[in-house]
């Protein structure tokens, strides 16, 4: 990574200055125009708006505005304006964009980057294509309309004259902006020659030669090192350390205590050492001594006995359709099962760092890697009192994100120890910081009682979903939606809650709550349909049929997905042998629709997952390749997960590494078949859809194979090893 | 602090480090290489694989003053311009996601390969099991060291 260079005394406003004469400032886009700077050629670069700028020489450069965790939007993006843009995409330079107001959302999360940036990107695309064109036919002195773009040459067919786009920059700089309602946009895979294809991603060449793009790779001139140690205990509080000695141990320049805010996703209270290199600063780390004030005692074996003391209670109802207790009364068979899953943790490859430069004049620049930097940058200004438009955040690359980066408070650890070091400094987690002191998925407890009529249909549902929060709130990353299947699909429906409380941090854990609840749904409903006799994809179809009010789906693209995995794995006529089954699942959620049909072989216990055969809809597909990866990686992730579990013991997470939470191996990994139904419907993202309907088409592979239904995750709670 | 002479991608350099300092870490934050990467510490990730005499060793666990006359090979030197076989494979197949781990991987492939320039998925299976990947990428790691193998024109994944 060039490290973002900035002369010393040029506070944010003069930067904001400079960077707007540089970038032309004409923001195109839904609206977001910005006259005063429109469509510039400045310096041999031609800038119509934010995303696109093209050189006189022909170079031509799309920004991606959104922090690139794996999910692929670096590439994805500037597809989007490339294919709009009309230019060869190997001819095109990606460069990341700072975190800058202007560009609107910066954030890797809840699988919106895609549905957000589709009018966007194409209108930056399309609008500067259109300036091009219309230069071109001024030029010539014809109507644009009978004149074309293609490979970043307009073309006028009927007199064969063409001219490349460089060569137009200058007449397009003078022309008018045009109107978004005038643009013709592409919106169908029909309209396509680069999106839908297979793009390998763009920081590909850099990852696999090892030059510097993640946040823990940033080198500044005179950089520190740092680490910052809190306490095991959530929440607790450093009353002394021997920073003295500390600060006397080879190589440590720095060791101060912070104090720290009460904000538990903020900068917490702990010890900072810093060093001339990372190994010296976590070396004297071992030789510190704290005296923590800490009073949490969470234990987690105590949960399933406080959840017992629950079952019993009613619950609030967070919704309820018709009459569920009659229904149940007079239901010919009730089918009655209890699914449990634990909290998990992130564990992101790239353990949480950032670096940090506090300048003299009150200026701070950030290099992070986070999903979220602009809430990190307000997290820095609320807790260190530095105002916003005096932090410059550069968006690294993130060697993980699932959700965990969605919080900043490593931001703000690092901006505290820089501004008090008056030194660039990086500070670098170790895993057991990162495993300890995650945001983790709450667990949950979902009881589930279906009334079925004499045709083993099923007539009601009664769900009492016991979970964690604080205070009455359900604790973050566990909601469950009354609105969400099978809701509006049963005519006697009903969604009770209960919570335990807890003093444990969580959050969203990639596609928060689905992933979770998805699984114990799916894993229901597949006993609810044996139990009723019928086929497992028939039961699901017929479910979806049905309808008794709003649901949040579109049943037919559902229904579809199913279908369609279900072919592909020849779900009526594929034979399997007496050690193996086939399970099926399907999800909706993040606007995507994803099923699969998993083929498991089983040797007792012991469980290998052989084969997925996947079904997406996700609208028309932008990179086949990132689409493909999304839903192979989903599905490997999610396996994964469903094999794992964290733990707490007196108010501390028990597990620290790998070695003790152990992530799935390749051995472990399944061939993975992936199928897309390219829909006209507007893109959705698909980050987080591929997770949701894997661990229950998995389990239930694994009851058709062996008899076992997994009713408690991880795998090893119900006697499975993978 | 003691001065080791340590051979990287074909040069060699002195450096004075701590004892017990990991060549990761003399790696990342003396030399700085900074491809490999650092994730467990303790030995059980892979993200911190570089190859010692062509054998992929864990470094974030091997003191850096006991690698001295060893011939280290990290991401950076496998071939710079991306042109070995599981460089290319790795792009064509596009393995990474967020990549972080995929310096480990490519340099685990590579000695695979080496050994044994066509391996079942068995093989493959078996020689990667040390390396995670926490997005998933293991079903196109498969479909690229095949590839790969393909590629290396009898060399076994040498360039």
């Amino acid at each position: 990574m060039k490290p973002f260079k900035q002369q010393t005394g040029m506070d944010r406003r003069s930067f904001l200055k400079v960077s707007m004469l540089a970038s032309g400032a004409l923001i195109i886009g839904c609206g977001r125009f910005d006259p005063a700077h429109a469509n510039e050629l400045k310096n041999g670069t031609w800038l119509p708006n934010l995303y696109v700028r093209i050189d006189t020489d022909g170079k031509i450069t799309i920004v991606s505005k959104n922090p690139e965790g794996g999910q692929g939007v670096k590439t994805a993006f500037p597809m989007v304006v490339a294919e709009c843009l009309n230019v060869d995409w190997k001819n095109v330079s990606v460069e990341q964009a700072p975190l800058d107001d202007r560009y609107g959302r910066q954030v890797a999360g809840g699988s919106r980057g895609t549905p957000d940036g589709w009018d966007d990107l194409r209108v930056a695309g399309t609008a500067a294509s259109h300036l091009l064109v219309a230069a071109a036919a001024e030029e010539w002195g014809v109507s644009p309309d009978a004149c074309s773009a293609e490979n970043a040459t307009v073309m006028h067919k009927s007199s064969g004259r063409s001219a490349r786009y460089e060569t137009l920059l200058e007449t397009a700089a003078n022309l008018p902006l045009p109107e978004i309602a005038d643009l013709k946009l592409k919106s169908r895979p029909a309209d396509f020659s680069l999106l839908g294809t297979f793009v390998p991603g763009i920081d590909n060449a850099k990852i696999l030669t090892g030059q510097p793009l993640f946040g823990c790779d940033t080198r500044l001139d005179g950089m520190l090192y740092a680490v910052y140690a809190k306490c095991p205990t959530f929440e607790g509080k450093v009353r002394t350390a021997n920073v003295d000695e500390i600060r006397r141990l080879p190589g440590v320049t720095h060791a101060f205590v912070v104090a720290g805010a009460d904000d538990p996703r903020g900068l917490r209270s702990g010890v900072a050492i810093v060093a001339n290199t990372w190994w010296e600063a976590n070396g004297a780390r071992k030789r510190l001594r704290v005296d923590w004030d800490t009073n949490h005692t969470d234990s987690s074996s105590d949960y399933e006995k406080r959840a017992e003391g629950l079952r019993a209670e009613a619950g609030d109802v967070l919704g309820s359709d018709g009459d569920v207790d009659k229904a149940l009364a007079e239901a010919s068979q009730v089918v009655e099962s209890s699914y449990y899953y634990p909290f998990v943790g992130h564990a992101n490859m790239e353990p949480q760092n950032c670096t940090a430069l506090y300048r003299e004049s009150g200026q701070l620049e950030l290099w992070a890697p986070s999903q979220n930097p602009k809430s990190g940058r307000r997290l820095i200004s609320q807790t260190l009192g530095i105002p916003e438009d005096r932090i410059h955040v550069n968006m690294t690359r993130i060697g993980g994100g699932f959700g965990r980066r969605l919080r900043s408070e490593f931001m703000a650890e690092a901006a505290w120890i820089a501004r008090e070091i008056r030194q660039p400094v990086q500070l670098q987690w170790t895993r057991e910081d990162d495993m300890q002191h995650d945001y983790y998925r709450p667990g949950a407890w979902h009881d589930f009682k279906a009334g079925l009529d004499g045709n083993g249909r099923m007539i009601a549902f009664d769900h009492h979903f016991i979970t964690f929060g604080a205070d009455g709130e359900t604790a973050s990353g566990a909601n469950l939606s009354a609105s969400h299947y099978p809701a509006g699909l049963v005519e006697n429906f009903r969604l009770r809650q209960s919570l335990i409380n807890i003093n444990v941090p969580t959050g969203p854990w990639r596609s928060p709550g689905h992933s979770a609840y998805g699984w114990a749904y799916q894993s229901f409903f597949d006993e609810v349909a044996l139990a009723a006799g019928r086929d497992p994809l028939e039961f699901r179809l017929d479910l979806l049929s049905r309808s008794y009010g709003k649901t949040q789906m579109d049943r037919q693209r559902a229904s579809n997905v199913l279908k369609l995995a279900a072919e592909k794995a020849g779900w009526n006529s594929r034979k399997v042998g007496d050690d193996r089954g086939l399970g099926i699942a399907f999800h909706h959620d993040h606007g995507a629709y994803v099923a699969y049909v998993v083929e498991v072989v089983a040797n007792g216990s012991f469980v290998k997952v052989e084969k997925v055969f996947a079904a997406v809809d996700c609208g028309p597909v932008i990179n086949l390749s990132g689409a493909k990866n999304q839903v192979e990686g989903g599905f490997v992730d999610a396996l994964s997960t469903a094999n794992l579990e964290i733990t707490f013991a007196n108010g501390a997470t028990r597990q620290s590494n790998f070695d003790d939470y152990e992530l799935l191996r390749i051995g472990q990994a399944p061939d993975i078949e992936c199928h897309f139904i390219q829909s006209d419907n507007s893109p959705s993202g698909l980050g987080e859809p591929p997770m949701a309907p894997a661990a229950p088409a998995v389990c239930n592979a694994i009851y058709a194979a062996t008899g076992t239904r997994v009713r408690k995750l991880p795998f090893s709670r119900s006697g499975i090893s993978l | 602090m003691s001065d080791v002479n340590l051979k990287i991608n074909g040069q060699t350099v002195s450096i004075d480090v701590p004892s017990d300092m990991p060549l990761l870490w003399a790696l990342r934050d003396k030399l700085n290489l900074v491809g490999t990467k650092y994730s467990c510490g303790i030995g059980v990730c892979g993200s911190c694989t570089v190859l010692v005499n062509g054998i992929p060793m864990r470094s974030c666990t091997m003191p850096a003053i006991s690698m001295a006359g060893m011939e280290i090979t990290t991401i950076e030197g496998l071939d710079p311009a991306g042109e070995h076989p599981v460089q290319k494979a790795w792009n064509e197949e596009d393995v990474p996601q967020c990549g972080y781990c995929q310096a480990g991987q490519v340099l685990t492939a590579s000695a695979l390969l080496k050994q044994n320039p066509n391996p079942s998925d068995d093989d493959i299976d078996s020689a990667m099991s040390g390396v995670l990947c926490r997005c998933g990428t293991y079903p196109r790691i498969r479909k690229a060291i095949k590839r790969a193998a393909k590629y290396a024109d009898g060399t076994g994944g040498e360039s």
